[in-house]
């Protein structure tokens, strides 16, 4: 019954039901053929269950997702109050390509049907979020996907059973006391309860989820609005106008998004109130701990702030109580307000997982979250997998795993790691002769999505093979199982790897940094190790780093101490195709690490014939281009198969050195 | 030409007055009577006389010519005059009829020939002729190379070779050799020749009117050695050879150490420019051979320097390796920095334009050379990034046109990267054959930008650039695998047009199919048409003969032939069903190769097996294909087209089975010009060709060269060759084992990051430090940092949090200062 006092005041109706329901089911007589089967079972019909769902049903899985309300995207048809939503809806880029241009695409979720981008459903750069919940609608149904609505899944437990993939089933029990046996259990259920911090007085605030969103209701009056992050401030900026003044009170400093490249923190498009705070406007930014206050109602029904350690030192009457300006008569809260608005975020809603599924919350700094491995996998049980909003504890203040342009790129790797884990089926890679490896590498690093938006947590890996005259090349791995590589993903890794991460400049961001120093941008290639915007990072081992070495690296890298470590310098464009500055570079890097030369030469040397530059080099294009160290292009299919392209430089291509062992036989 | 004239007046003065001369001022023919004739000659003077009946016409067309003729054989001391045979005083060389006139060349009053007026048919044949006949002694005339080899042989040692080929006496050609001789005749031995043949034999290729050679043999010591050869490339006429003999006497390498802008030699008076090949103290042994074996290469168009830095007034950019200084009043003198000697040569007959380098610029960067692009293929596409492709020949298929157009008509589709080098490199010779097969090809070229339409390659599966694949008949396309170049993309496209294999219907349109008329115009792209006989029951080999054929397709043609009357075919070339039979068209043979029970994987193999030829020219294609077979290499080096006795050695010894264990070959050099890369890696200088080498590049690395004092016959092969078995030759270079190494270092991050990390611990704001001051810091930092590298990261860490969070108190987070609420 612990679980019914954690649901508290604020758990949905549907839950309440759920409880009254609870007995019901124990009496229930047991099928003999035990309750329905499937192999995932997917809590949450919001983009993150969707995105999964769309995994897996592609992959041909036995799965169904559980939904409460009658259509997805439930809580975008609350929230945000003020219905603007603040990931950007970028239509044009520019470009055509369509994995880049999900770069600044922050609301669609993947799908190969073009039709289900977002860019077709509202042309508003912040987006109403009426078009997400009619965008998630369409998607499940377009897609076909198989989502149980009106399902409320009130309860989950584990049922021990050797048969089981993970030793253990899923038992899911619904709002009809109907139970569902899930081997695999994907939790998408987003942070749901809004968060509440306790403290005398509490009673008196309003919720962001319930205060009024008409301006008119603010009307010069004076507002308190607890917490600044994006609720708080969305919620100032509606009554900006109306207000006498707005205080907005915090344990920590505003954190602009901008200078933490953080998506989470404070946009700029929400902002207003820094504006009018810096200038000299009444309203104004405080910061304390809300633990240490405590809100009375004085006599007018208006509300004042106080320390609780005031509240503590007897039970006294409203009007007796201490204020801290009777002491210290500049104290900064000491007017009166007409409203206190509490806009501290939500928590995960733990209430319908059983004990026995040990699925504990986050460090004290991210309590709100469950506790997850990197692998997004629960630490507590086998099996069960958080995704989307919920599973951002692993890159909480770091990357976007928290937000639709991230968290569909790690549910995608989760669906990787379950395919090879029950499937059989290897992490996708693609193979190459080592010739294609500067390529392989600039393609990615200019188009790739997940990298981008997922920068520091997933990573595309390359892996060597033997002499290192061919590669695996595997995208979006979560880097900080890079040590687990082997096991999730069923692919060998002894012959030295690449690891491609994007990451800003070490100390660029932060909340207290100026991200907009003189000399902040880095040009030259020798610097790039300097850059400070968003740029690839290159890292070579020779050998797989072990689990420790990834959890003791040294502070502030993301990922252990390389062999050899390469940045390609920041481009003011993100396009790392400039054949000097950018290419050239990497190049040599990746030469130096294979200890081989990867260029790229005619068959003939130039000069042959025509005396004019430009006849020459006419001349020259024709020729024929060669590739990179193995001899051989042509890999395509198996055999011994003619043509063959060399690529050696022209005098080499008759030395043992320019000749591999394998010259003239297929790349491997 | 007068441009050029000016240019060589300050040299051969005597020389080029005539030159000028003779075109501007004409004098005309003294007609004299035959004893006034005789009274002008004086002792050793050359005078030419035409002698006619006086009441022969006044012109004609051989008179025009005479007359032309006049001024410059005068400047050779030569008089020239008409004699008229009048009745009352006749000559002996006063013909007997009108039309038996003919011309006469006296020594003093000695008679030195007599040419019929025929020979002399213009004011060219007039001077040749006469010079031939007076420069007799001067110009060695020959017919075969066994006179060739003995005059070469005579004067090794003593004298250099002026050698020439004209097609015939008299032509330009020839009077600009003996004009040439007249001046130079008594310093070189001039040897002249008509035959063609002899031309063949010293390895001349594509040969032309006339070739003038110049045989180094003054400096031969070795009789045995050959004399180096350089050939004039300029057409022969009289101031292109006057040209190429000063430079063939200008020292071939001349060290200097002054400024390059003063230096001055007779190359840049005659208008060739001037290398100099930056050379210092610690390296000067090997600056000076790099520099001799350019200025061989060179010799002819341009002259070379050794430029010694060290006692070098001037300051020269620090890096720059070679400059380069055109003959033009002026002109600039270019640092360039060049890694490979052929970019030198190429700079020199003007083919590559090299990014220069700036005088004053980075004299303080790491390391600049780092950034210089020696990836030929992206320096190529990067310098003619500007060049608009005419790219409207192909159609740009999109996401959205792709399906639709590659069901609609057949397609050939280049799937490439605009960002890629190689891709746009290849993207060329795409538009090249666009261009070639315009309005001749139903097959419609289409291109797909990957940096655009990344999905699209993704779903074609094209996962690397460039790839061209070929949809056809809805049919499962098929991928080229080919030379990224237009003729081999060519040939797959004609040789796709064809289905693969072809069905053929009745026995003569087999035998016109093996004797390659059915496919004539693609029989050049296929050496081989293999054709699959089978009785009509044998459905299984069937099947797997026509896989194979599929899997061949785009690069052999293939047939098949299953009629009732098979045994027509089957008898005829004597095989056993299921036979293949293989015509080589080159040859004009067909075999056949029984293969029961092979299954598609066997009938790929025969057929790729069948196409490798016994002794092949090596070229850089074909090279992969026999380094597969893992032998040595047996290679004869040719300097043009082979001889064929060579040949034949070769194919007798293979026949005899001496060649076994070696993959004989030979390479062309005019057709691989790679080889000399190749000879000078083997040799350090390029020897004189023919040559025969055996390396043993799979294992050992070494090189052993045939003697080339020994004639390359059978005998005397297959003596070495059983002396090299025996390990009774030692080789004479070891190639190295590993040498496909990184051309240039990459920077090292990893270690400026560590010296940082050390030596500015709160660098905060990056503005506080000067980033090239870091630079210098970090350098000096290197060698410590390692050891200190853990440690000062993490105080570091938490130093940087006590300042970012000083304005907060007792705040419990220590280690997650990012994380709350």
């Amino acid at each position: 019954m612990s679980l019914l006092a954690a649901a508290g005041l604020w758990g949905p109706p549907g839950l309440l039901l759920t409880f009254a329901l609870h007995p019901a089911l124990c009496l229930r007589p047991a099928p003999t053929s035990g309750p329905p089967h499937r192999d995932y079972c997917v809590l949450g019909a919001g983009p993150a269950g969707l995105q999964m769902a769309y995994f897996l049903q592609r992959a041909g899985r036995d799965y169904a997702v559980f939904e409460r309300a009658p259509r997805p995207g439930s809580f975008f048809t609350r929230y945000p109050r003020h219905r603007k939503l603040i990931s950007i809806n970028k239509r044009h880029t520019g470009k055509a390509n369509a994995e880049f241009n999900l770069r600044h695409d922050w609301n669609s979720l993947l799908s190969h049907d073009p039709r289900l981008l977002f860019r077709h459903y509202s042309s508003a750069y912040f987006p109403d979020a009426g078009d997400m919940v009619r965008y998630l609608d369409d998607f499940a149904d377009r897609l076909g996907l198989h989502v149980l609505y009106n399902t409320t899944i009130a309860h989950v437990t584990l049922n021990k059973d050797r048969q089981a993939w993970n030793g253990h089933y899923f038992l899911l029990t619904d709002q009809m006391g109907h139970a569902h046996r899930c081997s695999v259990l994907l939790v998408a259920t987003g942070l749901s309860v809004p968060n509440q911090v306790d403290f005398p007085g509490s009673e008196y605030t309003e919720g962001y989820e319930s205060v009024s969103v008409d301006p008119k209701d603010f009307e010069g009056q004076n507002v308190l609005i607890l917490g600044r992050g994006n609720s708080a401030f969305e919620t100032a900026e509606n009554i900006l106008g109306v207000t006498n003044f707005i205080h907005m009170l915090s344990r920590s400093r505003v954190r602009l998004s901008w200078a933490t490249h953080y998506v989470g923190d404070l946009r700029a498009i929400n902002n207003g109130l820094l504006d009018t705070y810096q200038l000299k406007s009444l309203d104004g930014l405080l910061e304390s701990d809300l633990t240490d206050l405590a809100i009375v109602k004085d006599r007018e029904g208006k509300f004042r702030v106080t320390l609780k350690f005031f509240l503590e030192e007897g039970n006294q009457s409203t009007d007796a109580i201490t204020l801290p300006q009777d002491d210290n008569d500049n104290f900064a809260m000491r007017v009166a307000y007409d409203r206190v608005i509490r806009c501290l975020g939500w928590n995960f809603d733990f209430s319908i997982f059983d004990k026995s599924l040990r699925l504990s919350s986050g460090g004290e700094f991210s309590k709100k979250y469950p506790l997850v491995k990197a692998s997004y996998e629960s630490k507590g049980s086998r099996g069960l997998f958080v995704l989307g909003t919920a599973s951002h504890s692993v890159d909480y203040r770091k990357s976007a795993g928290g937000f639709i342009h991230g968290f569909r790129y790690t549910a995608r790797a989760v669906h990787r790691l379950l395919e090879h884990r029950h499937h059989g089926v290897a992490w996708p890679s693609t193979e190459h002769p080592v010739s294609q490896l500067t390529s392989s590498i600039v393609r990615r690093i200019n188009e790739a999505s997940g990298l981008y938006q997922m920068f520091g947590v997933l990573a595309d890996v390359v892996l060597l093979k033997e002499n290192a005259t061919a590669f695996e090349y595997l995208e979006e791995l979560p880097v900080q199982m890079l040590a687990q590589l082997e096991t999730i993903t069923g692919r060998r890794a002894r012959h030295g790897l690449f690891v491609i991460n994007m990451e800003y400049g070490r100390n660029f961001s932060g909340p207290d940094k100026d991200v907009f120093f003189h000399d902040r941008s880095v040009g030259h290639t020798e610097d790039a190790w300097q850059s400070n915007f968003l740029h690839p990072v290159i890292y070579y081992y020779r050998h797989l780093p072990t689990e420790q070495e990834v959890r003791f690296r040294p502070a502030d890298w993301a990922l252990p101490r390389p062999t050899a470590i390469h940045h390609i310098v920041e481009d003011f464009l993100t396009d790392w195709t400039a054949p000097v500055g950018h290419i050239l570079p990497l190049r040599r890097f990746l030469e130096n690490c294979l200890d081989t030369d990867l260029r790229s030469f005619y068959a003939e040397p130039a000069g042959k014939k025509g005396n004019s530059p430009e006849a020459g080099c006419q001349e020259k294009h024709k020729a024929i281009a060669g590739h990179g160290l193995s001899p051989i292009i042509s890999s395509l299919e198996p055999g011994v198969l003619l043509p063959v392209c060399p690529n050696t430089p022209e005098a080499a291509s008759l030395l043992p050195a320019g000749v591999p062992e394998n010259a003239g036989a297929r790349g491997n | 030409m007068m441009s050029s004239s000016f240019n060589i007046y300050r040299v051969g003065i005597s020389f080029v007055m005539m030159c000028i001369f003779y075109k501007s001022a004409v004098d005309s023919l003294s007609e004299l009577s035959p004893q006034k004739y005789f009274s002008t000659l004086q002792p050793g003077k050359a005078s030419l006389a035409y002698f006619c009946q006086a009441d022969s016409p006044r012109t004609s067309i051989f008179l025009e010519e005479l007359n032309e003729a006049v001024k410059p054989l005068q400047d050779f001391g030569i008089s020239v005059a008409k004699v008229n045979c009048v009745k009352e005083e006749t000559s002996r060389y006063c013909g007997k009829e009108k039309d038996l006139m003919k011309v006469y060349l006296f020594r003093g009053n000695i008679l030195l020939r007599e040419f019929p007026t025929d020979t002399l048919f213009d004011v060219n044949a007039i001077i040749a002729h006469v010079l031939f006949a007076l420069l007799f002694n001067e110009v060695k005339y020959i017919t075969t190379l066994e006179d060739l080899q003995n005059i070469e042989n005579s004067l090794k040692g003593k004298a250099n070779i002026a050698f020439s080929y004209v097609r015939a006496i008299g032509t330009p050609e020839h009077r600009a050799v003996m004009e040439a001789a007249f001046v130079y005749g008594t310093t070189y031995q001039f040897v002249l020749t008509t035959e063609i043949a002899l031309l063949e034999s010293i390895g001349t290729e594509a040969i032309e009117n006339a070739h003038f050679y110049f045989f180094h043999c003054k400096q031969v010591l070795d009789l045995t050695q050959q004399c180096r050869r350089t050939l004039m490339e300029q057409p022969l006429a009289t101031l292109n050879i006057h040209r190429f003999i000063k430079t063939m006497e200008a020292p071939l390498l001349t060290e200097v150490a002054e400024d390059p802008q003063q230096v001055s030699t007779v190359h840049l008076q005659l208008g060739l420019p001037l290398v100099f090949i930056v050379s210092q103290q610690a390296t000067h042994e090997a600056d000076r051979r790099t520099a001799e074996w350019v200025a061989w290469r060179l010799l002819g168009k341009a002259g070379v320097l050794l430029l010694l830095r060290d006692s070098l007034e001037v300051d020269i950019p620090q890096h720059a390796n070679v400059v380069f200084r055109r003959a033009e009043e002026g002109a600039p003198v270019e640092f360039l920095v060049l890694h490979d000697t052929e970019l030198i040569i190429s700079r020199v007959e003007g083919n590559t334009h090299i990014e220069e380098m700036q005088e004053d610029e980075d004299e303080d960067m790491q390391s600049p050379d780092m950034d210089i692009q020696d990836d030929e293929v992206a320096e190529t596409v990067y310098r003619h990034r500007k060049t608009q492709l005419p790219l409207e020949l192909t159609v740009e298929l999109t996401e959205e046109t792709f399906n639709a157009t590659v069901v609609a008509s057949d397609s050939i589709v280049l799937f490439y990267a605009g960002w890629q080098a190689v891709s746009m490199a290849f993207l060329q010779s795409y538009i090249d054959l666009a261009i070639k097969l315009k309005g001749t090809s139903t097959l419609l070229l289409t291109r797909v930008n990957c940096a655009d339409w990344s999905d699209l390659c993704t779903k074609q599966n094209v996962t690397e650039f460039p790839v061209v694949k070929m949809y056809k008949e809805g049919k499962h396309p098929v991928s080229y695998a080919g030379m990224l170049g237009t003729e081999d993309l060519l040939k797959f496209i004609l040789l796709n047009r064809i289905s693969c294999p072809v069905n053929i219907t009745s026995v003569q349109e087999a035998e016109e199919y093996l004797s390659g008329e059915l496919y004539k115009d693609l029989v050049p792209y296929s050496s081989v048409s293999v054709l699959g006989l089978f009785s009509p029951n044998m459905t299984i080999a069937k099947e797997d003969f026509t896989k194979a054929g599929n899997y061949l397709r785009g690069f052999v043609i293939t047939g098949i032939y299953s009629e009732e009357d098979v045994l027509i075919l089957s008898n005829k070339y004597g095989a056993t069903l299921p036979a293949l039979l293989l015509a080589r068209h080159k040859e004009g043979k067909v075999e056949s190769i029984p293969f029961a029970n092979s299954r598609v994987q066997d009938i790929v193999q025969i057929v790729t097996n069948a196409l490798l030829e016994t002794f092949p020219e090596i070229t850089v294609e074909n090279l992969p294909v026999y380094l597969r077979l893992q032998k040595p290499l047996l290679i004869l080096f040719s300097d043009g087209s082979i001889n064929p006795q060579y040949t034949k050695a070769i194919l007798t010894l293979v026949k005899e089975k001496h060649l076994d264990s070696l993959t004989p070959c030979w390479l062309n050099l005019k057709n691989t010009p790679a080889g000399r890369g190749i000879l000078q890696t083997y040799f350090n200088a390029l020897p004189p060709l023919p040559l025969i080498v055996v390396v043993n590049l799979h294992s050992g690395g070494q090189v052993f060269a045939f003697p080339s004092e020994q004639a390359i016959t059978e005998q005397n092969l297959l003596l070495w060759l059983k002396k090299l078995e025996a390990g009774l030759e030692s080789p004479i270079t070891i190639l190295p084992a590993q040498e496909w190494k990184p051309p240039l270092p990459a920077y090292d991050f990893l270690s400026m990051m560590d010296a940082a990390a050390s030596q500015h611990p709160t660098r905060k704001e990056p503005e506080c430090t000067k980033e090239t001051n870091m630079q210098k810091n970090d350098k000096q930092q290197h060698e410590d940092k390692s050891t200190i590298r853990k440690e000062p990261v993490e105080t570091l860490r938490i130093k940087h949090w006590n300042r970012s969070n000083w304005f907060k108190e007792g705040d419990k987070s220590f280690r997650h200062d990012n994380k709350e609420l």
